[in-house]
């Protein structure tokens, strides 16, 4: 780890001009992702700027019903919270299959967002990756990219976003907020993480002196039933294979409502706009349900290590669907 | 909390027997407490703090040092490579006349070369005031390679394996009829591969040193499973006399074989003391660990079988591949446990391995056996399947009544009362043997079942017994506790041999100043100490019989020691008849205390013990197969969507002699089969096949299995014991992670229909 100058922003305006003050600064929060990255020096920041006194601690509801988070709020609060737990349940099982329990209680909400890919190579000095150092060329093309995205990778990084907290938002509709000393913009969350294409190392369309200050959620469709299923290695404490978030809603047997989302399987959290087209208004059934995911994952490209997520990401789609379905019919 | 641990005196009161209860260790309260120290705990005036710089290329010469940004760093006191290192001797050859040469991780004088012999080897070894500083400055140091070619690829190179030469430790091959022609002429045969990823042991407490120079005296503190041998290597690396140097190991934050060689960090912590004269510790970080430690092997295994149509085995073939570093390494003994496991008149078995610019390979908790049980017993399921039998049945139609290959009697062999016991709890019965039969809703059900197998050994140890006037005893061994409960055993047999209560004795190991243990490994710890222990009590005694006699009061007056019974903190004439207590006989006697020794710690004494110790393990191996056996029963769901494997069920019943504490020995026993657990479903080194670097050096994303992934694991043991062993108790550290693999995918094909041959079983491998 190199030494770097530690600030503590008391408000939103001194943090926000702490970075535009010092470029190449970075704001810390639960530090769960940051702190590992110094460790590694694959972050080099000169200045880490403390934002854990900022007052965005809270989860309030809105006027139309949504909810507005903080971006400071700790993963397990919000993972605990009754407004979510009794109007986007989705969002906390998706909080809660992540991580471990310490890191939840540390990890905020806005920190999670900014995770960076859990890539062997990313974290690795010794190898070439050009997201860690533009231009290096990609060790997990030809190495192990088992954990790799088969869904809007270039050829020059295959890395995942490794949230789930995001894929939960992702199909929530959820909009970030930000604030820098342009003032204050907003965000939808899908539209927040860019894809590699020829320069990974850009990871969002965030400037480097905008901080987030909040994430809002839309109400709830009502009448529909929701989920996030994760697929790992073990049962806790794993990256996803593939994870599937979904909501869905049917009216005399046709889908009236759905929207889905895909993490593990992805450079961002992957809302799978061509299933949702492919399942609205169509029948609710088994073969709609493989049809949607089929038109997602036709775009779909493969590494012989990750092949099988496309036929993964198929199965757990329509098992989650299909659970979704049998919950609805029943309700 | 501040409980303090009390020992009440015995005087006057009843003793029992302690061997085979659940005594709580009596370490447990340090530990859970935080007051047990560690290696990286120890406080010195003036400590220091070392990092490693590790090479990032696999074969090759260091052409370029530049270490001016590192020395630059606050608080850095030296920055030492082999520019600048000090001689240091090399490691020694292995002699079988000094069993401390088998001690050394690699052949590599660290820092004392500039060849490069695997990713990972330190080439340079930082000093500074901090931890912090100490790391900041290794990841500075700029070290220039000329690579010359490496061969790192396991699956490319097994190609250039060479058969295994047979030692009289280790065969490495056995040919017994002809198995090959068995096989061809078998009404039904299976003719299948394996294979078996690298391993690595991730103890909790990753490994961790601090040294302190005195002159010429050396303190070491270092968890360790060999402190002897770490002594005579050290002294021998570094020129001393191996008299003045200590190596303390009270506490040893799990190893299971990964810490019974010196590896790179303990000698170049060592030197890093020399070279600043301070104190210096050295805690490795994880990553460290995976680049300067060796795991286990990959293995590639081949298993034919051949049987009539009413299941009598015919042929057994099981030959296996398996990689060493080409700067040490061991083979590992995969095919052990077909040796002696069926009843089969044709039986060919041929370990092969291939030397790789990769870092030397190690002992893993039941290295060979836990990976060779694999295949064996995969295999074994395969061929149950071919003869549409039940693969418990296939076994005990097969079980031997000697061993197979030479006609050696079995020592100790329950394998046919552990099945019984195991499909009695587990409930076999109700298995349905079609695979896919037994679905619950969305899960795929399935039952597996295998052999659990490991030899028994027994090594040497020196042991003094000390028992003091106020009937108090210490007993003191050399002997390493990496969270067996090694101390809480031995103070429970030195209870019972001398009749006093179980918290009169106090057990002192761990300290290389002890009379010299036996290395913790093998599952032969508690046995080889228990053995001296024991002769040493019956030496105690007859000491304290010797004084009682000299006195015309005494009661013991006139009898022999085979006359007396040990109890009640004293000698008796049997259950009912006149003796004293030992705080009567030695007070009559002016004495504080008495002693007895076994062995003798001198070079004199130690080459004699060292001669006495290879021929009774000679002689005891022309005489018996000894070892501990099982059957391991477990119930798998897989998600019939994604191919996930939950366990959900485990029984283990096994056959290990006398168990000496019900706590201990069951937690050894679940502990194996975690282990197991996470080597059948998720356990994996990816070592890059085109660089030969380790790619997944945490905790992260190498995946040991988590609390949510082990089911409830009951745990049965026969306790009979081995007429052949100290007190009949059988080692039972790795005999639980042996079957497991097999039984889990036995179980999966149950569940599925599919059968995984290639470790781990993860989900892609099923969809």
């Amino acid at each position: 780890m190199r030494p770097f100058t530690y600030l503590r922003a008391p408000d939103v305006a001194t943090a926000v001009r702490a970075i535009s003050a010092e470029p190449g600064a970075k704001f810390i929060g639960g530090g769960t992702n940051l702190v590992d990255l110094l460790r590694e020096d694959i972050e080099q920041p000169g200045t880490v700027i403390d934002i854990t006194g900022l007052p965005l601690t809270g989860v309030e509801e809105l006027p139309d019903g949504g909810i507005r988070i903080g971006a400071l709020v700790r993963n397990s609060h919000l993972a605990a919270h009754r407004l979510v737990t009794t109007r986007y349940p989705m969002l906390s099982q998706a909080i809660l299959s992540g991580a471990s329990p310490q890191l939840r209680n540390m990890a905020t909400t806005g920190g999670n967002l900014l995770q960076r890919t859990r890539c062997l190579y990313f974290y690795d000095g010794a190898a070439a990756c050009n997201k860690r150092e533009p231009g290096s060329g990609c060790d997990a093309i030809g190495g192990f990219n088992r954990q790799h995205g088969v869904l809007g990778v270039s050829d020059d990084c295959l890395a995942t976003h490794p949230s789930d907290m995001c894929v939960a938002l992702a199909a929530l509709d959820a909009t970030v907020e930000t604030r820098s000393e342009h003032g204050v913009r907003r965000i939808p969350l899908v539209d927040l993480h860019r894809l590699p294409g020829t320069t990974p190392h850009r990871e969002t369309v965030l400037a480097a002196d905008e901080l987030i200050t909040a994430i809002e959620l839309p109400p709830p469709p009502s009448g529909a039933v929701s989920r996030y299923r994760k697929v790992r290695d073990r049962a806790s404490y794993a990256f996803a294979l593939v994870s599937v978030a979904a909501v869905l809603k049917v009216r005399d047997g046709s889908v009236s409502t759905v929207r889905l989302a895909l993490g593990g399987v992805a450079p961002k959290p992957w809302r799978a706009y061509a299933a949702e087209r492919a399942l609205l208004a169509a029948p609710a059934t088994e073969e709609s349900f493989t049809r949607a995911a089929e038109a997602e994952l036709t775009a779909a490209t493969a590494r012989p290590g990750n092949a099988f997520k496309i036929e993964l990401a198929r199965r757990t789609i329509v098992a989650t669907l299909r659970d979704l379905l049998a919950e609805g019919s029943a309700a | 909390m501040t409980d303090v641990q009390t020992r009440e005196l015995p005087a006057g009161r009843t003793t029992g027997r302690n061997v085979g209860r659940p005594i709580d260790r009596v370490d447990g309260t340090a530990k859970t407490t935080g007051a047990a120290r560690y290696a990286a705990e120890y406080p010195y005036p003036g400590l220091t703090h070392a990092a490693l710089v590790h090479a990032t290329i696999s074969r090759g010469r260091i052409t370029s040092v530049d270490t001016a940004e590192a020395a630059a760093v606050p608080g850095v006191l030296a920055v030492i490579t082999h520019l600048n290192a000090p001689a240091m001797k090399p490691p020694p050859p292995v002699s079988p006349l000094n069993l401390s040469t088998l001690v050394s991780g690699t052949t590599v004088n660290y820092l004392n070369t500039d060849e490069v012999h695997w990713d990972g080897q330190p080439v340079g070894v930082v000093v500074a005031e901090t931890r912090e500083a100490a790391l900041r400055a290794a990841a500075l140091v700029r070290v220039g390679y000329r690579e010359l070619p490496a061969t790192v690829d396991f699956a490319a190179g097994q190609g250039d394996a060479r058969p295994e030469k047979s030692s009289p430790i280790q065969p490495g091959a056995v040919a017994k009829g002809d198995a090959a022609a068995a096989i061809a002429a078998a009404a039904v045969s299976v003719d299948v591969r394996y294979t078996t990823p690298p391993h690595h042991h991730n103890a909790i407490e990753p490994h961790a040193t601090t040294a302190v120079w005195d002159g010429d005296r050396l303190t070491v503190h270092e968890g360790s499973q060999s402190i002897a041998w770490m002594r005579s290597h050290l002294a021998l690396r570094f020129g001393v006399p191996a008299a003045g140097v200590r190596v303390i190991s009270p506490y040893v934050g799990g190893a299971f074989g990964g810490k019974g060689m010196v590896w790179a960090g303990t000698v170049l912590t060592v030197l890093a003391a020399r070279v600043t004269g301070r104190p210096v510790r050295l805690a490795l970080t994880r990553e460290g660990v995976y680049r300067t430690v060796g795991g286990r092997t990959p293995s590639a295994q081949r298993v034919a079988l051949g049987a009539s149509a009413d299941g009598a085995l015919t042929g057994l073939i099981h030959t296996s591949v398996t990689r060493t570093g080409r700067v040490g390494g061991m083979p590992e003994q995969v095919t052990s446990a077909s040796r002696h496991l069926y009843d089969v008149p044709n039986i060919t078995l041929q370990q092969a391995t291939v030397p790789l610019d990769l870092l030397s390979n190690t002992a893993m908790r039941a290295p060979g056996e836990s990976i060779g049980t694999f295949a064996l017993e995969a295999a074994i399921d395969e061929l149950a399947c071919e003869l549409d039998m039940d693969p418990i049945l296939l076994r005990m139609r097969n079980e031997p009544a000697r061993d197979p290959v030479d006609g050696k009697r079995f020592a100790h062999r329950m394998l046919r009362e552990a099945y019984a016991l195991g499909a009695e709890r587990f409930g076999w019965p109700e298995r349905t043997p079609r695979p896919g039969s037994m679905r619950d809703g969305k899960w795929l059900v399935g039952m597996g079942v295998a052999t659990a197998y490991h030899p028994s050994w027994q090594f040497s140890a020196n042991v003094t017994v000390r028992l003091a006037a106020d009937g108090t005893v210490v007993v003191r061994c050399g002997f390493h506790e990496m969270g067996m409960g090694g101390a809480t055993a031995q103070a429970q047999i030195a209870a019972d041999a001398l009749g006093v209560p179980f918290e009169a004795v106090r057990v002192e190991y761990g300290d290389s100043d002890l009379p010299t243990g036996p290395a913790a490994g093998g599952s032969a710890q508690t046995a080889s100490v228990a053995a001296g222990l024991l002769a040493a009590c019956e030496k105690l005694k007859r000491s304290v019989l010797a004084l009682a006699r000299r006195s015309g009061d005494s009661p013991l007056r006139g009898r022999r020691p085979h006359d007396l019974q040990a109890r009640d903190g004293g000698l008796w004439a049997g259950a009912s008849g006149p003796g004293e207590t030992y705080a009567a006989i030695l007070g009559r006697a002016g004495r504080a205390s008495v002693e007895a020794r076994v062995g003798s710690d001198t070079r004199a004494g130690e080459i004699l013990g060292q001669a006495k110790f290879i021929a009774k393990f000679l002689r005891d191996r022309r005489r018996w197969v000894k070892a501990a056996c099982g059957a391991q029963f477990c119930e798998v769901r897989v998600d019939s969507d994604t191919g996930e494997v939950r366990v959900s069920r485990w029984v283990g019943s096994f056959d290990v002699g006398t168990v000496i504490n019900a706590k201990t020995t069951a937690g050894q026993l679940r502990g194996g089969i975690v282990m197991g657990i996470g080597m059948a479903l998720s356990e994996e080194t990816l070592l890059d096949p085109r660089t030969g670097r380790i790619m997944n050096p945490n905790l992260a994303e190498y995946h040991v299995p988590v609390h949510a992934d082990i089911p409830p694991i009951d745990v049965h043991y026969l306790n009979e014991p081995d007429p052949t062993m100290p007190l009949g108790l059988i080692g039972v550290g790795e005999v639980s992670i042996t079957g497991v693999a097999a039984a889990i995918s036995n179980a999966v094909y149950h569940a599925t229909g599919k059968r995984v041959r290639d470790l781990p079983i993860t989900l892609d491998k099923l969809l």
